[in-house]
Parts: structure tokens; C-alpha cells; sequence
């Protein structure tokens, strides 16, 4: 079942980093909140912060912050920079305000910030008082969003890092699925995960606090998405075993990853092929179309979300593309190795950023498509370079079989809309 | 600490970046953590600007913090000027270097680079966006602009311009072409398309156009004390306010050229016979302090509206915002939080909102239709045709805005008089607005065998009799609030504790117009 998986001649495992520090062109990890306050329904994300944060907050939701969020800003002020201890009864009373207002909640994360950071404000104590306060129907936990600790999605992995130490302890062999997916891939994978006999399957984060996510030393974990190196480790603290596979884009990593877990619980190839057999079928149909227009084009990517290397690796065996650079915020040598193995050797892969070098780079080899975001995309685009903003891939449903199709026709569109225009003119 | 979900305006740093991006040939150099440069895309995408703005970041993360910041900073400075050889350099710091105490202004000026460093001081825990970006363009000013001979001919500056300002681009350029036409040239244009250079020439002009205040007036001030330039008080936001600036500018510069207004159709657009029924419609209206003030003598005096509220979201304008409610007769609101205009908006039951983005979601939320005025806007108000909102052709434009949201005349009568139609109702809500149908009343899923008890009072203790209520949803939505609110203000006056169909038209006698 694993034939198709054999790596290339040459990986980009052991390919020398390009290492750089410089200027970075990133988000916060606060922007996780964004999506994660929709997956966890009960959940309320207080950042301890400045205005800056509570613009960035509103400038990367959108429009979507008048759908009732349950995010706000604490925002600090000049009074609160004057004496800790205000700071503390100050953060107690705005909680206070805010359960009263909304009842609902059973989990709060205090998610620091930089300010916050900056100042020392015990955030992590004030989540133990404030628990302690607010038990048994509410608890508080804490984690950092802050720019200087955590670039975009490592705001997930800080908060469900932090939920990984309160997990209800297990002795029972399960497996536990880690990241949070749109509602309707989480589905699919439970489904193709049942259709195998594998289970019970945990996932972390859920979407309420009551479901039944533990953890153990005899609980085998696998990661969906390559941004959670503090959850691995958390999760290893606690005595858990990680499934080490690529991730599950397109059709081949979407098989890898399911075959790892389906090795780790004893799957027969039979059941493996009866199971997968069909929505692979699809996942290649779907994506042989999509890929028309990307077969022989050159891509470059702009770190972002720790999503490059998996991504790349789809573009470049499933798709025909050509990555000229692949870059990263970080590179885990034990979440990333196994697509790293998989990606033809060849691109650049950089760690890091120094973005005007990055960028002079980006000219000179002038891809067919760039991978970045929001800050660079019209600039380049009026460059004459088609982009793809990166965000949005994180938005998207973009996991597992069904989606295969829509992930590489997401790359196909910007080419196709520069074609269409071009045509035209 | 202040629990925000929403925020007008963004930290004076995000001001220090409108006029930086405005202005060509400067560069911004901002001590700032890594994840900061979320606010390049607010350049990049709202105003589609098709180049990264002129900043650049230090970017520095926990592992600098120990070491040394000071050290990032310097060579992120020398960096930016080596690769993008600006005329001049801002340099300052958002609110987490604020914190850390680098001084990003004294460490610029012992650097020696070869062109003027000017340090920003925002203070981020106590001022906002709008702050930020007088101030710098205040600094700017101060730095570069020097008393200078006058131009032999009569010229002008045009201050406050910059970029993410709501209608900037299409004001200036509508503003400039009046003045052309007064036989006044344009000397410097500032922020907005200016470079240092343009800066230290600014002396020269005989006076100078301050169209934002909020981002203008320091240095207008300034340039008036030190370079001896008056400037306009009028924001020509209307057609009578463009009438009384053009004769503003016309005591300023002698200028006696005629002006030819064959272009301002609103004038005659609000006095056809299809504009009756604008009458006396209750409109609230809230944004920046110039765009609310302005459009509450455009929405009163030419449209013919009545401002049933008016406000303002910055601080710094409370003294002129108070004055002019006054003598609107209104209690001014001035807030920078939503909640509080959602809860006034709702209290005052308008028939139509005139604000921000933030005003068109709670527009949409109460079912009622909104005209945006003021920043802060989303993309869709940076749009691509020509807008302005000053000057003739802005008063054009502003007739169209403010009509569009409310439902047609014939519109209106046939929903007074069919009120059962099937496709054609109240909860349909105005027919070219299909997707933004106001939400259906509380009352309107009443079963209408409840028991009288059942009625809810609306306010106070004033109680609504079952038959009076039923009365109150045969009237369209579009006026159902102003009859309610009445007929309640009604029944409070004249002591009565419950309202019947007899009372519902008693109050409708008393205030009929």
C-alpha cells in the first residue's frame, strides 16, 4: 500500500537551511484565536494586551467580529503600566465582567501578549487564582499569542500546549488526533478512521469542554497539522507516542498519514486498501484537473504558517510543480522530516527571514506563482508575479481526500486569473 | 485595562504609517515585535496600494530581548537606508518598544546619516490613530518647513490628506480643481503625494486648505505661527459649506474668479418632487468628528432630515462635537465604544444611520439601513470610480449615498397600503436590498390569541394593550420605531399607564407635521 510512497532518489532532508534574521513579515500568533474561538464552542480568548493587538484582532477577523466573537482585548493602560498589582485586580475585575456577560463559557485563555510579556505580568498565575476563583464552572488557562515568542499558527500550538497539562489522565490505548480542522474534514477523517477499525479516536482541541479528550502512556498521537512542536513535546511529557508521517494534503500525503496510523493499530493492508481505495480514486481525479494548469510552473514560498514544506511537497509530486524556495517560520526536524524526506531535492529551504533579501531572491527567479502574505501579495502582483496569500489556506478546508481537488485549485486560480485577463487585454 | 471587541481607531503608530505611506521619499523605521507588520496589509488590501508601505520593522522576537534591541534597531535603520536612500527618516516606536525604552530617537540622531532623522513620541497607552498621524505630520512639518518668501502668485497648501483616509484621493483631487478654478495654485500637497523636499517648500504658499483636521490641524497651527500662513476652518463637505469655503478662500486670496457650478446637481436633485418624501426621516449620525459634523448640516439643511443623534468616536473633538449637538439640540455621544452607540442607536430608533463600518453592522443587526461617512471603512469603500465627498461633485455624490439605503417613495406608499402582501412586505424589507432584510420583529411571531398580560412594554412602564400593539405592526417598519417611540413619549406626558389603538392615534394627531 505504500509503493507510490517511495521517496525521491534525493530528498530536501538533508539539504543545508538557509537560515536568515532579518526584517520578518509575519502575523502574531494572537491570530490564531481566530479560527480556534470558532472550533472550541465554549471557549472565550482574552488577549492581555495593547490597542495594537485589538486592531490586529479586527483588521485579520474582518467582518466576522460582529458574529457574536468570543475574543476581546483587555487593553492595557497607562494607569495599568504604573504598578503590577493593579494590574492583577484590574485583569480579575474585567473577568468578573466578562462571565457575567457571558454565562456560557467554560473555558478561558488569557492569552498574553507582547506588552503583557514585556511587563512580566503573571499571566499564568493569574489563570491558577482566577480558576480556583471561578470553579467548578470555569477554567482558566493561560497561554502566549505574543509576537516575540510565537509567529501566526504557534498560536495554536501555545494554546493547546497549554490545555495538554489538564487533560484527564488515561491508561486506555487511543488514539488522539491533534489540530483543529474545519468541522467537516474533522468528520471525514473520523469516518475513514472508523471504516478501519481504529479507535477510540480522541481529538485535541475539541469542540466542548466535556467531550472526553485524555491523554496517557498508552496513547498514540498523530499531528494534522506541522505547527504544533510545543503540543508534540507536551504531549510526550505526558507519556504519549507520537505517529511521525507527512501531512495529510493531497492524495499521497492524506494515504501516508492514514497508513502510519493504520500501521501503529495493527490495520490489515486489505482493510487499508477497501477503506482508502475509493476516495484516493477521487482525491487523483479531482486533482488531475486542478493541476492542469500548475503542471511545470514554478512556485516560491514565503514563510507564513509552517504549512510550506507539506504543501510543497503536494505541489511538487502531485501537482508538477516546481518549487524554486521553500521557506518556513521554523523547521522541526521531527514533525516536518517526513515531508522533507518526500520533497524532491532541489529548492532553496529557508528558515526564517530577512524579507528584503527574501524578496530581492523572489524577483530574480521570478516563479510562475509566490506563496505569501497579505502585505506582499498586491505589491508583487503589480510586480507582475501571480500570488497565493498563504492565510487562507489556513481558512480553507484543505485536509484529507475530498478536499485534494480544492487545495491544488486554490494554487491553479491565480494562474488562471492572470491568464483570463492577459487574454483579454 | 478596558475590554475592547471593537476599536475605531488603531494604535498612533498605525498614524505615523498613513502619513508615511502617504508621502513618497520618506521612510519609517519602527522598533517594533515581529508580528507588527500585520498593519502593512491594511495599505496592501483595503487601498489596494500596489507597493509595500515605506516602513520598515526591527521585527525583534523574545530571544533579542535580553541582548541587544538597541543594536537591532540601529542596523535595521542603516539597512533601510542603504537600500532605499529615502529623503528623509521617521523613526519611533509601538507599544511593546515603548516598553522596552530604546530610544529609537536618540539612537537614530548619533548615527550620522546623511539625511534628516525625525523622532516620533506616540504614546500608545494613551493616544490613538488618529493622534498618531497629526503628530507626525506635525513633526514632518516642524523639522523640514521654514519661513520662505511667497510665491509671486496666489498658491496654497492642502493639509491632512493621507493614506487610508476615507475619500482622500477623489477630495483632494476635487478640492485642487476648485482652486485651479479660483486661480490658486497648488503649492504643496501634504501628506498625501508629498516628499520631503515638497515639505521644506511649504513656507512659500500664501496660505494653507486644512481639509482634515484630525490629521492636519497641528501642523496648520504650526505653519500659521511660524510661517504666518492662515488656514480654512470651513471642511467643504456639502454644498452650502463648499459655497461658504469658497468664499473662505475667496477672503484668503483675493480671488473674485467666478465659479461655475453647472455641475452640482444635488442642489435641484433635493428639491424635485421625488425628494418629498425625504422629509423630516430621523437619521443618527456618528464617525470621525469633521465627517459627523459636517454631515449633520448636509443631512438637516439639505436633505431635509431631522438628526434624531449625532457623535463622535475621537476624543480630541468633543469641545466643537458639543457645541453643534447643542444646537441641534441633541446630547452628544462621544465614545469610542460600539456598545454604547449600538445602545444609543437603538433608544433613538432612527430610519436611517449615517457612520462607519462599525455603525453598518449594527444598522444591519436592527434592521436598519446605513449610509457610510467616516473611517474606519472596509475596502468596498476605497472604491475604484471617482467619490469624493467635498466640493460640488462630493455633494452629488453624498445625495446618491443617502438615498440609496432608504426605500422609494412609491415604495413606501404601497407598503402603507398593502401591508399583507405576500412578497412585498415589512419583513421583506426594501426590495433592492433583498440580502439585508431587517430582522423580523419580536412582536410580529406574537400568536394573536395571547393574552393581553402578554404584551411586553417597550419602555418604561407604560404598557401596550394587545390591539394597540397590533395596531403598531400595520405601520411599515421603516417608521414603526418613530411611531412607537411617540406614541410612548405620548402616553408618558399625558400620565397614561397603557396604550390602546385610541392612544396610538391620539399621539399620531399630536405629532403630525
Amino acid at each position: 500500500m505504500t509503493e507510490h510512497l517511495s521517496p525521491p532518489t534525493a530528498g530536501c532532508r538533508s539539504t543545508p537551511v538557509l537560515k536568515e534574521r532579518g526584517q520578518r513579515e509575519v502575523f502574531c500568533g494572537l491570530t490564531g484565536i481566530i479560527w480556534l474561538h470558532r472550533k472550541m464552542q465554549d471557549a472565550f480568548f482574552l488577549v492581555v494586551g495593547s490597542r495594537t493587538c485589538a486592531h490586529l484582532l479586527q483588521s485579520a477577523a474582518g467582518v466576522m467580529i460582529f458574529a457574536e466573537p468570543r475574543f476581546a482585548t483587555a487593553i492595557l493602560e497607562e494607569s495599568d503600566l504604573a504598578g503590577l498589582n493593579d494590574a492583577h485586580a484590574e485583569l480579575d475585575r474585567t473577568v468578573s465582567e466578562l462571565l457575567a456577560r457571558r454565562p456560557d463559557i467554560r473555558q478561558l485563555f488569557l492569552v498574553g501578549s507582547c506588552p503583557s510579556e514585556v511587563i512580566k505580568l503573571d499571566l499564568g498565575r493569574a489563570a491558577e487564582r482566577l480558576t480556583v476563583e471561578h470553579a467548578p464552572r470555569v477554567r482558566v488557562l493561560n497561554y502566549s499569542g505574543s509576537g516575540i515568542e510565537t509567529t501566526f499558527t504557534q498560536g495554536e500550538d501555545a494554546c493547546l500546549a497549554s490545555m495538554v497539562p489538564v487533560l484527564p489522565e488515561t491508561q486506555a490505548r487511543e488514539l488522539l488526533v491533534v489540530g483543529a480542522l474545519p468541522d467537516v474534514v474533522e468528520d471525514q477523517m473520523l469516518g475513514l478512521l472508523d471504516a478501519m477499525g481504529v479507535g477510540p479516536v480522541r481529538l485535541l482541541p475539541a469542540r466542548h469542554i466535556d467531550n472526553t479528550t485524555a491523554v496517557g502512556p498508552n496513547t498514540q498521537f498523530a499531528l494534522v497539522q506541522p505547527f504544533l512542536g510545543d503540543t508534540h513535546a507536551a504531549l510526550v511529557r505526558r507519556g504519549a507516542t507520537h505517529i511521525a508521517a507527512p501531512f495529510p494534503f493531497g492524495d499521497e500525503g492524506t494515504t501516508a498519514w492514514l497508513s502510519a496510523v493504520a500501521h501503529a493499530f495493527g490495520v490489515s493492508d486489505e482493510t487499508f486498501a477497501r477503506v482508502t481505495e475509493a476516495p484516493r480514486q477521487r482525491a487523483r481525479r479531482a486533482i488531475a484537473q486542478a493541476s492542469e494548469t500548475l503542471n511545470g510552473k514554478s512556485v516560491f514560498f514565503f514563510p507564513d504558517s509552517q504549512l510550506e514544506i507539506p504543501l510543497a511537497r503536494f505541489l511538487a509530486r502531485e501537482c508538477g510543480m516546481q518549487p524554486v524556495e521553500v521557506g518556513s517560520p521554523y523547521i522541526h526536524d521531527a514533525l516536518h522530516g517526513p515531508d522533507l524526506d518526500l520533497l524532491p531535492a532541489g529548492p532553496t529551504i529557508s528558515e526564517g527571514q530577512d524579507v528584503d533579501k527574501q524578496l530581492d531572491r523572489c524577483m530574480a527567479a521570478r516563479p510562475d506563482l509566490t506563496v505569501c502574505g497579505l502585505g506582499l501579495a498586491n505589491p508583487l502582483e503589480a510586480q507582475g508575479l501571480s500570488t497565493k496569500w498563504a492565510i487562507e489556506l489556513v481558512f480553507t478546508p484543505v485536509h484529507f481526500y475530498e478536499q485534494a481537488g480544492d487545495l491544488a485549485s486554490l494554487f491553479a486560480r491565480s494562474i488562471k486569473r492572470r491568464a483570463i485577463l492577459e487574454a483579454a487585454e | 485595562m478596558k475590554l475592547t471587541v471593537w476599536t475605531y481607531e488603531g494604535p498612533p503608530h498605525v498614524g505615523a504609517m498613513r502619513v508615511a505611506t502617504g508621502m513618497k521619499g520618506l521612510h519609517y523605521v519602527l522598533h517594533a515585535p515581529q508580528g507588527d507588520t500585520y498593519a502593512d496589509l491594511l495599505f496592501t488590501m483595503i487601498e489596494r496600494r500596489d507597493h509595500r508601505p515605506p516602513v520598515t520593522y526591527t521585527t525583534f522576537q523574545a530571544r533579542d530581548l535580553g541582548s541587544d534591541t538597541a543594536g537591532l534597531f540601529r542596523t535595521a535603520c542603516q539597512d533601510a537606508y542603504d537600500r532605499f536612500k529615502p529623503e528623509a527618516i521617521i523613526v519611533g516606536a509601538s507599544c511593546t518598544a515603548e516598553l522596552i525604552q530604546d530610544d529609537p530617537g536618540g539612537l537614530a540622531e548619533t548615527m550620522g546619516l546623511p539625511v534628516p532623522v525625525i523622532a516620533l513620541e506616540l504614546p500608545s497607552y494613551q493616544r490613538k490613530e488618529n493622534f498618531g498621524a497629526d503628530e507626525t505630520f506635525f513633526q514632518i512639518v516642524r523639522a523640514l518647513a521654514k519661513p520662505m518668501d511667497r510665491t509671486e502668485r496666489v498658491t496654497c497648501n492642502i493639509l491632512g490628506g493621507t493614506a487610508l483616509g476615507f475619500r482622500h484621493r477623489d477630495d483632494i483631487a476635487e478640492i485642487t480643481n476648485l482652486l485651479y478654478e479660483l486661480g490658486i495654485e497648488v503649492n504643496v500637497t501634504a501628506p498625501m503625494g508629498a516628499t520631503p523636499t515638497d515639505i521644506t517648500r511649504m513656507g512659500q504658499a500664501h496660505f494653507n486648505v486644512l481639509l482634515y483636521p484630525e490629521t492636519g490641524e497641528t501642523a496648520a497651527r504650526h505653519l500659521e505661527r511660524t510661517c504666518g500662513q492662515p488656514y480654512t476652518k470651513i471642511v467643504p463637505i456639502g454644498t452650502a459649506a463648499t459655497r461658504a469655503f469658497i468664499e473662505e478662500i475667496r477672503g484668503l486670496s483675493g480671488s473674485t474668479a467666478p465659479i461655475d457650478d453647472h455641475g452640482l446637481r444635488q442642489t435641484w436633485w433635493t428639491r424635485s418632487v421625488d425628494s418629498i418624501y425625504l422629509t423630516g426621516k430621523r437619521v443618527f449620525i456618528f464617525g470621525d468628528a469633521t465627517h459627523a459634523m459636517a454631515m449633520a448640516h448636509v443631512a438637516r439643511d439639505e436633505m431635509g432630515f431631522e438628526v434624531a443623534g449625532l457623535g463622535c468616536y475621537n476624543r480630541e473633538f468633543a469641545r466643537p462635537m458639543r457645541a453643534l449637538a447643542k444646537e441641534f439640540g441633541l446630547e452628544p455621544l462621544i465614545t469610542d465604544d460600539y456598545l454604547e452607540v449600538e445602545r444609543a442607536i437603538e433608544a433613538a430608533q432612527p430610519e436611517m444611520i449615517m457612520g462607519t463600518q462599525m455603525e453598518r453592522h449594527i444598522g444591519k443587526r436592527l434592521g436598519i439601513p446605513c449610509a457610510v461617512i467616516s473611517a474606519p471603512v472596509h475596502v468596498q469603500d476605497f472604491p475604484a470610480r471617482y467619490s469624493p465627498v467635498m466640493g460640488f461633485e462630493g455633494a452629488n455624490v453624498l445625495f446618491d449615498t443617502l438615498v440609496h439605503p432608504l426605500v422609494m417613495g412609491l415604495e413606501e406608499h404601497l407598503l402603507h397600503m398593502f401591508r399583507e402582501d405576500f412578497e412585498f412586505n415589512d419583513a421583506a424589507g426594501p426590495s433592492h436590498h433583498g440580502g439585508h432584510a431587517p430582522k423580523p420583529s419580536e412582536q410580529a411571531q406574537t400568536p394573536v390569541s395571547e393574552p393581553e398580560s402578554l404584551t411586553a412594554p417597550a419602555s418604561g412602564e407604560v404598557v401596550w394593550l394587545h390591539d394597540a400593539e397590533r395596531e403598531l405592526k400595520k405601520i411599515p417598519f421603516f417608521v414603526r420605531g418613530k411611531a412607537r417611540r411617540n406614541t410612548e413619549t405620548f402616553a408618558a406626558d399625558q400620565g397614561l399607564a397603557e396604550i390602546s389603538v385610541d392612544t396610538l392615534y391620539e399621539a399620531k394627531a399630536h405629532y403630525a407635521r
